[in-house]
Formats: structure tokens, sequence, C-alpha cells
């Protein structure tokens, strides 16, 4: 690892001002992520921002009905809280799908939405890679690519999206409150967090320089039945191939988002509206505009099949 | 140079510590706790779980100053060879390792585990995320952070139901 100085914040916007003007500073939560990266000196930092102490740890309903879910509240305990496992089920089982015990008892809320690729060519620092090193070129494009992105992707990178919290927040329509350097307090949807690859793969989300996520909050619930459900190479600790969050309300008003297929995670409005004519058509709605490679064009039928399988499963229940 | 404060298995630690020092390094090379093991060392193994603060948590991939003030429970502190944990204990009588470097880390974990699932923290097989229940396929998935190269996994499992059993008679 590289040497780095260390601080502990004592607020968020102290921790913003902070970040923004210390030359290679970053915060760190659970550290999961990150540490394993800078271990690898794919991350770099010079500074490194304990943002701990902020205590943002609580999960409250607000005014309107909805979820605020502090920052640093650890995956675990999102996924065991009462309040979420009944009204935000996607959400819960979406947590329960990733990682490890272990892990998921420091991961946190924020780090989760932050966390990088696991692109082979992103961790592998003797192989191009345009998201780890600007310029240098994709690898991926004519490497192994069977894990990788097939939705949202461009001819500078193929990374896949790895989280399954994000893409259950993106299916309830979370937004992420911030502070910025400047103070400035803001909420931006989740739709809208994660950017697209395009010439800038480097370049992930709309959080400016120093901007700290303070909260995620969900909406007031929403009903239905919710589901997620993961496709993976192994049955625990892995990574998704593909996975489908869903939730099936009255009169085919159900919606859905995936994981392991997109460059962030995946909704479209198109594939909502096809809830009523079935798994495939909500599949070919979904998988509009998709560009696949030789090793992972299986994902478009994975994403049907899986598609098809959920909704036996809510006919068999209804 | 950072000064860190750790109350390691009961007893208090003053360090003075590099900011990248892992808490797993901490533990071996700087409190000579080498129970814990480096496996890994990027979280994918587990042979380096401990208990902090009542968690079990990957302690390749967090810092020691990170963990200023907090309780850390290793290996060395479930039990000794005079006076074995009852989940060492079951690992022993079970056969529930072969080569044994990962089991450290096994039997933190599974001590964990047995606390979350007696707290009700529901998991990727819960079925009724209001009802945790202990069983196989449960034990499976939340141990499935420790891996085990001699794939000792069926006397792992039989070593944390007999102490799950034992714990409930």
């Amino acid at each position: 690892m590289k040497p780095f100085t260390y601080s502990r914040a004592t607020s968020a916007q102290e921790a913003a001002t902070m970040a923004a003007s210390t030359q290679g500073a970053r915060f760190i939560a659970g550290g999961t992520n990150l540490l394993d990266l800078m271990k690898l000196q794919i991350e770099t930092p010079t500074h490194l921002i304990d943002v701990n102490p902020l205590k943002l740890d609580q999960i409250e309903k607000t005014a309107d009905g909805g979820l605020r879910i502090g920052a640093l509240v650890r995956n675990t305990d999102l996924a065991a809280d009462k309040v979420v496992r009944h009204d935000y089920g996607v959400l819960s089982r979406a947590l329960l799908s990733g990682a490890s015990g272990q892990l998921r008892n420091k991961a946190t809320t924020a780090g989760n939405l932050l966390q990088r690729t696991r692109c082979p060519y992103f961790y592998d620092t003797r192989m191009p890679c345009n998201k780890r090193k600007p310029g240098s070129g994709c690898g991926a494009l004519q490497g192994m690519s069977r894990n990788l992105a097939i939705l949202g992707v461009s001819d500078a990178c193929i990374a896949q999206h790895p989280s399954d919290m994000a893409v259950a927040m993106r299916l309830l329509d979370a937004t992420v409150d911030t502070v910025g350097a400047d103070g400035a307090a803001r909420s931006i949807p989740i739709a809208d967090f994660h950017l697209l690859p395009g010439d800038t793969p480097h370049v992930e989300t709309v959080l400016k320089a120093g901007e700290i996520i303070t909260s995620v909050t969900l909406p007031k619930p929403i009903g239905g039945t919710h589901v997620y459900r993961k496709v993976r190479d192994r049955s625990s600790y892995a990574f998704a191939l593909v996975s489908v969050a869903a939730v099936f309300g009255k009169n085919d008003a159900s919606r859905f988002a995936f994981g392991g297929i997109g460059a962030k995670p995946w909704r479209t409005a198109d594939a909502d509206a096809a809830a009523g004519s079935g798994a495939k058509a909500v599949a070919e709605a979904a998988l509009a505009g998709a560009r696949t490679t030789h090793h992972n064009e299986f994902k478009k039928k994975l994403v049907e099949q899986t598609l098809t399988s959920l909704y036996r499963q809510k006919e068999a229940r209804a | 140079m950072i000064p860190v404060e750790l109350t390691v298995n009961g007893r208090e630690t003053h360090l003075q510590l590099d900011p990248r020092t892992s808490l797993l390094d901490a533990l071996r090379e700087h409190l000579h706790l080498t129970g814990t093991k480096k496996g890994c060392d990027h979280g994918q193994c587990g042979a380096c779980t401990v208990i902090v603060e009542g968690r079990r948590i990957n302690s390749c991939l967090t810092l020691a100053v990170m963990h200023d003030g907090e309780a850390i429970t290793t290996i060395e502190g479930l039990g000794t060879p005079d006076k074995l944990h009852p989940m060492q204990r079951a690992f022993i009588t079970h056969d529930g390792y072969q080569c044994g470097y990962c089991t450290p880390g096994q039997i933190c974990s599974a001590v964990a585990v047995l606390e979350e699932i007696e707290a009700g923290i529901p998991s990727h097989v819960t079925d009724d995320l209001d009802k945790v229940a202990l069983t196989d396929a449960e034990l499976r998935e939340r141990m499935s952070g420790n891996i085990c190269r001699c794939a000792a996994y069926p006397n792992i499992i039989a070593a944390i139901n007999d102490v799950a059993g034992g714990a409930k008679a």
C-alpha cells in the first residue's frame, strides 16, 4: 500500500471541505472495497478521511412516510431492519444476496453505491483499462468478458456495476442525499447518480469534488410482492451474472431493475410498461440496445429465463 | 505514526501504528497474536475473521486506526488449550479441519453466526425474513465467507450444529 496520512471527520461539511481542498484525499467508511484496491495500488489516495465518527448510522421514517437511511448504516443492519424487511423486502433480499456475512457487517450504504467494478481488467494493473488509467484502452473488449455488462456500455468500457443493493435502490426510486464542499445539501435521484462510461469511464457518479453522501432516502412503501433473484456461478458469495429486482403490484403495475448486465443499475420505463405482457416482453424491453460480446451474449437469454422464473413463481403464489 | 488503543481479548493495548497497518497485521505483527491467519489478504477467504464489538469482520480489510477504542476478540480470546470454547471443542470432536489454517477464522465466524441467528438476522436462504431458523442451509450460507481448501465443510457444519444444539439444551 502506498503511504497516506489519516484523519477523522468531525462533521459532514468539514469532511467535504477537506476532501475538496486536499489533493488525493478519499473518504473511508467500511473500507472493504477501498482497502482491497489500495493493496493492489489501483487506488492510491494520499490522505484518508475516516467518516465513521460522523455516526450517520440511523434509519428513520421521513415526514412523508419514506425512510431515511444513514450513509454509514451497515449492510447487515439495513437488511435486518424491521421496516426494511416488511416494507422494502426487495432491498433486504438484494443486500443479503451480496458478499459474505463478514463483509456485510462492515460495508456501508453509501460505500456500496460507490463501490468499483469487478471487471478483471480493472483489477489487473498489467492490462489496459480506461477506468483505472484513462486513455490506456480497454482490455475487456477483445478479452474475457463473460461477467461484463451488455447495457450502457461504450467503446471505452464494458465494465458492469457490481452492486446488488443499488439495483434494489434503483427499483425503489431512492434518492442520494449529499453535502458539498460549499456546505450545500442536495438530493440526487438514484437514476441520475451513476454515470454511463461513454468516453470517460473513470467518472462514475455525479458527485462533485469533496461531496459526501449523508443518507439515502426511500419514498413511501409501494406495497406489492418484492423479489430479488440473483443468478451466479456459485450459490453464495459471488457477483451476479444476472440479477432481477422486481415488485409485482396489482393490475400489472410492476417494476423491474437489473444487476450484472448494466454499466449502472439498470431500469427502463419500457420494461416496467411491458409488465402485463409477460416475461419475454419485459426482457425484450429491458434489453433494448444491448451490446454483447461472444462471451456474454448468454446474458440476454438468462435475463429472459430469470424473468420467466419470477413470473411463474408469482403465478404459483397467486 | 498514530496512537491506537485496542482492547484485545479483554486486555488493553497501546500501539503506535503506521496508518496503513491492517487490523490483521496489528494483531499478528504488533501484538504477536498469530492465531488469526492471513490467507488472501483481500477479504475473499475469511481466514482473518475476528469479532470486533460483537461482530465478525475480515481483519485484513480494515485499518487498525479505524478501531481505536474498540474491543476485539480473536481465536486466542475465545478459549485456551486448557479451557476450550465449546466451538473449539466441537471442531476437534467433529474433525472440522485438516490443515487447520482456516480454522481460527472458521471458529470466530461460527461463534458469531450462532449469535446472528439468535438475534434473528435473516440471510439469503431465509424464506420468511421474520423467521430465522437454525438449519444446515442457513449455516452453509452464513459460513460462505470462510473458505476451507481442505473442504472440511460437512464436519464444520456438524461442529456448529453440535454447539447450537448444546446451547439450546
